[in-house]
């Protein structure tokens, strides 16, 4: 099941890439998130691993995760080593102006058949709710920084 | 008797992520929307290592509380923790729960809790057992484990630590007459099966449902399970502890902290 929601930040592609790159910043913006923690020596960059969780319905789903994919200033990729299969990706195109187009994307798989698949479309608009609201959260913090340092 | 019971050897080897992680979807649509469940505290579970984690038990045979843990606990560290749970001997021998095996769950006995955690697993276990799970509705923000300490020797013996979890909602999945104690007497049923109860609740679809041995559709109580803080018993009452104090210290923290959760809910079966 994929997922994909998107927005425009009024902020410069390099100032949004460096504060989603930043490990310490995402339990502040991202909507469900109880943990992501660095979980290998390296703290950034490919092939850095974090521990992560997100309260899905009555349950914290998570594991080790990833990344796979470390593209300055353009995408970022990851996919799950433990937990439920997932891959995610945050993707930034130049927007308009000084405006980045900002899309975050998870494909999840749920196990178990019809069953599986009943859980993957019933999970769905709970997902994006997280996801939609991340951004919302995301975008104000960037674009008040970016406006701080136009001033 | 004897052939009916689930043989040792091998037991903890049944033991299947792959099986769980099949089944965790189900358990979670059942989670999320019968029982509207919620879960806190996970995260104080230490991350790895061997745990025993000491449960109050709800919900008659049906256990909801059990397979709730199992998917936030199988969900939150990944199948790939070994965790096992131990269950009494005649539940384990129920054909209609096969299943249990894959996800775990071992016959109740002090050497398969020790084998347990000195796999290095986390082991779920109900001192309480039938006793506690079949305790009328209107006990049900109460810890009753029988008087069984067992629990704390093991965490004492194989230096783990303990961490109470409580769960409240699981009682009002029926209406919970008796414990049946006198009739299970009567019946001689403690000596030939252990059981020390036979249960009476007015439950779907029976109606008057004596002994709850094929089980019952639960209705949808939402469930609330919290993880209390680990205690180090070692730590705690030195290396020859008086049982008496710290069961009643265990207790104590668990009886205080479901109340505090009976104390949220507004009405029964809602929360």
């Amino acid at each position: 099941m994929r997922v994909a929601v998107h927005t425009e930040i009024a902020a410069p592609r390099q100032r949004v890439w460096d504060y989603i790159v930043d490990p310490h910043h995402h339990k502040d913006f991202m909507d469900g998130m109880t943990q992501w923690e660095v979980a290998s020596a390296k703290h950034t960059g490919l092939g850095t691993r974090f521990s992560m969780r997100m309260r899905v319905g009555s349950v914290e789903l998570g594991g080790l995760i990833e990344i796979v994919e470390f593209d300055p200033p353009c995408d970022m990729a990851w996919t799950s080593v433990t937990g439920v299969d997932h891959r995610g990706r945050w993707r930034l195109r130049p927007g308009n102006g000084e405006c980045t187009d900002v899309e975050l994307r998870v494909t999840y798989y749920a196990p178990g058949g019809i069953l599986g698949s009943v859980a993957d479309l019933v999970a769905w608009p709970i997902v994006r709710g997280h996801l939609q609201r991340s951004l919302q959260k995301l975008k104000p913090r960037l674009e008040t920084r970016a406006e701080r340092s136009r001033t | 008797m004897s052939s009916l019971l689930p043989t040792m050897r091998d037991e903890f080897e049944r033991r299947d992520p792959d099986f769980i992680r099949q089944f965790l979807p189900i358990l979670w649509l059942l989670a999320s929307f019968w029982y509207r469940a919620e879960v806190r505290g996970l995260e104080k579970i230490p991350p790895e290592g061997p745990v025993l984690l000491v449960g109050n038990h709800s919900g008659g045979n049906m256990t909801p509380d059990t397979a709730l843990f199992v998917l936030a606990f199988s969900a939150y560290f990944g199948a790939e923790r070994p965790f096992y749970q131990l269950a009494h001997s005649l539940v384990l021998a129920m054909p209609a729960l096969w299943w249990l095996r894959g996800f775990g769950t071992v016959t109740a006995s002090p050497d398969n809790a020790d084998k347990a955690l000195r796999k290095g697993a986390a082991l779920l276990v109900y001192p309480g057992g039938d006793y506690e799970v079949h305790r009328p509705t209107w006990e049900s923000a109460k810890v009753d484990f029988d008087g069984r300490k067992g629990f704390l020797r093991t965490a004492h013996r194989d230096h783990v630590p303990l961490v109470p979890v409580v769960s409240i909602g699981g009682q009002e999945t029926a209406l919970f007459l008796s414990r049946g104690k006198r009739l299970a007497r009567w019946l001689g049923l403690d000596r030939r099966f252990r059981l020390k109860v036979l249960p009476i609740s007015l439950a779907l679809p029976w109606g008057l449902n004596i002994g709850d041995m094929l089980g019952h559709l639960p209705l949808p109580a939402k469930i609330t399970i919290q993880v209390l803080d680990p205690i180090d018993l070692r730590a705690r009452f030195g290396p020859k502890p008086d049982w008496n104090v710290a069961n009643q210290y265990v207790l104590g923290k668990m009886q205080k902290a479901l109340t505090k959760l009976q104390s949220q809910r507004r009405l029964p079966i809602v929360g």
